[in-house]
C-alpha cells in the first residue's frame, strides 16, 4: 500500500495524544491548573493535529461531516464519533480542572473510555482488509493499542506503567512484523484463486490492461525494497519501543532524558507506520503479476 | 445507506466469455466513452498525450498465459469491470453512505455528491474494480450502464451495458443472475462459469466462463490432408512439373 504521509502522520500523532488523553482521564497524572493546562494541550495537538492531517489525503475534506452518518456499518464513521465524542468530554473534563482545579472522575474515565475505542476504531479500519492479509490479523488492534498506550504514559509521566507498556509493546510490534510477513501466503490467495484459471504456476500475467500506471498500481500495488525494510524494522524497533524503555528505566532519569525518550519514540513510530503501509500488499497486484 | 439489502429483487450482471474475448480492448473505449459522456464526473486522463499518461477506467482488460499440461500456451484475455457483489465489502466499509447497493437490482453505485473521496472502498474491493478520479476526487466505478438499461430514450437494441453492446466478439452477456431461468444463467450453467477470488466472500454477481480446452499440436483441421505436401517423387503431371522447375 502506498505510504501516504497524512496517514502515517495521523495514525502516529492521534494514536499518541489519544495514548495521554486516556492517562489524563484515568487521572495518572492527577493534574490540575496549569499543569493540567500544559498536559491537555499537547494531548490535544497531538489528537486533533493527527486527525486533521488525515482529512488532507481526502478528495473532498469539505464534506468531511458526511464520515458521521454511517456508524452502524463503517469502523471509519465510528472512529470519527468515537474521536469527537472523546475530545467533547475530555474539553469539559480538561476545562474543570484547569480553570476550577476540579477532578471529576466520572468525565475522566468516560473520556478516557472513548479515547480508547478511537484507537481501536482507528485498528479496525485497517484490520477488517480481507484484501491486505498483513492487516486482517488480530495483532492489529493490539499493535495500535498498545503503542498508543505506551507512548501515552510516556508523555503522562508513569514511569512504571511506561516500561510495562513499552515492553508488551514492543514484543506485539515483533509480532505484528512475523506474523504479517506470511500472512499473504497463508492465506492461499494466488493469480490462480484472483483469475479462475487453473493451478498457480502454470499462469502468468502476460500483458498489463494498459501502458501506463493507474490508481490501482500507485495506491496498492506500491513496492518496497526489502534492503531498507530490514533497516527500518531495526530503526523502528530500536527507536520506538527499545531506547524509550531504556532511557525511562535509567536510575535517576528525569525530564531531559524523558523528552529524549519521546523524540526517539515518535521517531521509531514513524518508520514502523511507514512499513505498516509499505509492507502491506494488497490482493488487487494479483491481477498485475506481482507474487508470480 | 452502506448497510446491504438482506436481499436483492433481481441480480442484474454480466457474465463475460473468457474463451470468446479477443483482447481488442473494445469495451475499454465503449465504457470509457459512455461514462465520460453521461452519469457523474467523466472519467479524466492526466498528461494524456504526454510521457506519463494516467486515467480512470471502470473496466480494463488484464491478458494471462496459460501453461496446459500438455499443448501450446494459451492466452487468455480478461476484462475486469466490478462484480456487484452480493456481499460486497466495498459498501460497507464506506462512512459516508456514498457506496450503496440497489435493493431492486442489485447493482453497486457510488452517489458521487456524497462521496469524500477517502479511497476506503477502493482498499476494500479485491478486485481493483474502483478508480478514485485524479480530477474529480470522487470514487468512480462500473454502474452497469445504469442510465442505458432502463433508459426508454434509447433505442430498445441499446438498452444494454455500452461495454456489452459494443463487444464485437460477443464475449460479455448482460442479464438477471437471480432468474434461473434467464440466458445468462443457463450459460453459466452450461459452461461451468466462476466466481473471481471466491476466498474473499464477497460472493460476486458477474461471472467468468472459462476457456474452453484448446486443440493439442495432432489434432487438425478436416482440410489438412488436403495441404499435406506431396510426395518425395511425385508421378505423372506432378512429377513433369517438378522436374520442369527443377531444370529451370
Ligand atoms: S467488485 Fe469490488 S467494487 Fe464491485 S461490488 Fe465487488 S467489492 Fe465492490
Ligand atoms: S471514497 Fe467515497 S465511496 Fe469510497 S468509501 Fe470513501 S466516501 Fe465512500
Ligand atoms: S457496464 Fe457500463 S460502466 Fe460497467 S464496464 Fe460495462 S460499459 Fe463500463
Amino acid at each position: 500500500m502506498h505510504p501516504a504521509p497524512s496517514v502515517i502522520i495521523f495514525t502516529t500523532l492521534s494514536g499518541l495524544g489519544f495514548g495521554l488523553m486516556i492517562f489524563l482521564g484515568l487521572g495518572e497524572p492527577a493534574v490540575t491548573g496549569w499543569t493540567a493546562f500544559w498536559f491537555f494541550l499537547i494531548a490535544y495537538a497531538l489528537s486533533v493535529g493527527g486527525l486533521l492531517a488525515s482529512t488532507l489525503h481526502l478528495g473532498h475534506p469539505e464534506r468531511a461531516i458526511k464520515a458521521f452518518s454511517q456508524w452502524h456499518t463503517s469502523w471509519l464513521s465510528r472512529e470519527a464519533w468515537a474521536a469527537v465524542a472523546g475530545l467533547l468530554v475530555m474539553g469539559v473534563y480538561a476545562a474543570l480542572a484547569v480553570f476550577f482545579g476540579l477532578r471529576v472522575a466520572v468525565l475522566g474515565y468516560l473520556g478516557a473510555g472513548l479515547s480508547l475505542v478511537t484507537v481501536i476504531a482507528t485498528s479496525m479500519i485497517y484490520t477488517q482488509l480481507k484484501t491486505v492479509p498483513r492487516w486482517n490479523q488480530v495483532l492489529t488492534p493490539l499493535h495500535f493499542v498498545s503503542a498508543s498506550l505506551a507512548g501515552g504514559a510516556l508523555l503522562g509521566g508513569q514511569i512504571t506503567a511506561a516500561s510495562v507498556l513499552f515492553l508488551v509493546a514492543g514484543i506485539i510490534q515483533l509480532g505484528h512484523w512475523r506474523v504479517g510477513d506470511s500472512r499473504f501466503a497463508d492465506a492461499g490467495h494466488t493469480i490462480a484463486s484472483a483469475t479462475g484459471l487453473g493451478q498457480p504456476g502454470r499462469i502468468r500475467a502476460f500483458e498489463a490492461p494498459h501502458t501506463g500506471t493507474n490508481y490501482l498500481l500507485k495506491e496498492m500495488v506500491h513496492v518496497v525494497a526489502r534492503k531498507h525494510a530490514v533497516k527500518l524494522r531495526v530503526l523502528a524497533f530500536g527507536l520506538g519501543y527499545a531506547l524509550p524503555l531504556v532511557l525511562i528505566v535509567m536510575p535517576g532519569a528525569g525530564h531531559m532524558l524523558g523528552g529524549v525518550a519521546v523524540i526517539s519514540h515518535l521517531l521509531g513510530l514513524f518508520a514502523s507506520r511507514w512499513l505498516f503501509f509499505a509492507e502491506a500488499e494488497h490482493v488487487v497486484g494479483l491481477y498485475y503479476g506481482a507474487r508470480g | 445507506m452502506t448497510r446491504l439489502p438482506d436481499q436483492t429483487s433481481r441480480k442484474l450482471g454480466l457474465v463475460i466469455d473468457l474463451d470468446t474475448c479477443v483482447g481488442c480492448h473494445a469495451c475499454v473505449i465503449a465504457c470509457k466513452g459512455w461514462n465520460t459522456e453521461n452519469y457523474g464526473a467523466p472519467l479524466s486522463d492526466q498528461d494524456a498525450y504526454g510521457a506519463d499518461p494516467v486515467g480512470t477506467f471502470l473496466n480494463r482488460v488484464h491478458s494471462y498465459e496459460i501453461t496446459p499440461e500438455a499443448g501450446p500456451a494459451q492466452l487468455v484475455h480478461f476484462p475486469k469491470s466490478c462484480l456487484h457483489c452480493e456481499d460486497a465489502p466495498c459498501v460497507t466499509v464506506c462512512p459516508t453512505g456514498a457506496s450503496y447497493k440497489r435493493a431492486e437490482d442489485g447493482i453497486v453505485l457510488v452517489n458521487e455528491t456524497d462521496c469524500i473521496g477517502c479511497g476506503l472502498c477502493a482498499w476494500a474491493c479485491p478486485y481493483g474494480a474502483r478508480e478514485m478520479d485524479k480530477t474529480a476526487g470522487v470514487m468512480k466505478k462500473c454502474t452497469l450502464c445504469v442510465d442505458r438499461i432502463y433508459n426508454e430514450n434509447l433505442p430498445e437494441q441499446d438498452r444494454e451495458p455500452a461495454c456489452v453492446r459494443t463487444c464485437p466478439a460477443g464475449a460479455r452477456h448482460f442479464g438477471d443472475l437471480g432468474d434461473a431461468d434467464s440466458a445468462v444463467s443457463q450459460l453459466v450453467a452450461a459452461r461451468g462459469g466462476v466466481d473471481l477470488m471466491p476466498d474473499m466472500g464477497t460472493k460476486p454477481v458477474n461471472k467468468y466462463l472459462p476457456p474452453r480446452p484448446k486443440d493439442t499440436w495432432d489434432q487438425t483441421d478436416v482440410l489438412a490432408p488436403f495441404l499435406t505436401p506431396i510426395a518425395d517423387n511425385p508421378q505423372g503431371f506432378l512429377g513433369w512439373l517438378d522436374r520442369a522447375l527443377d531444370r529451370l
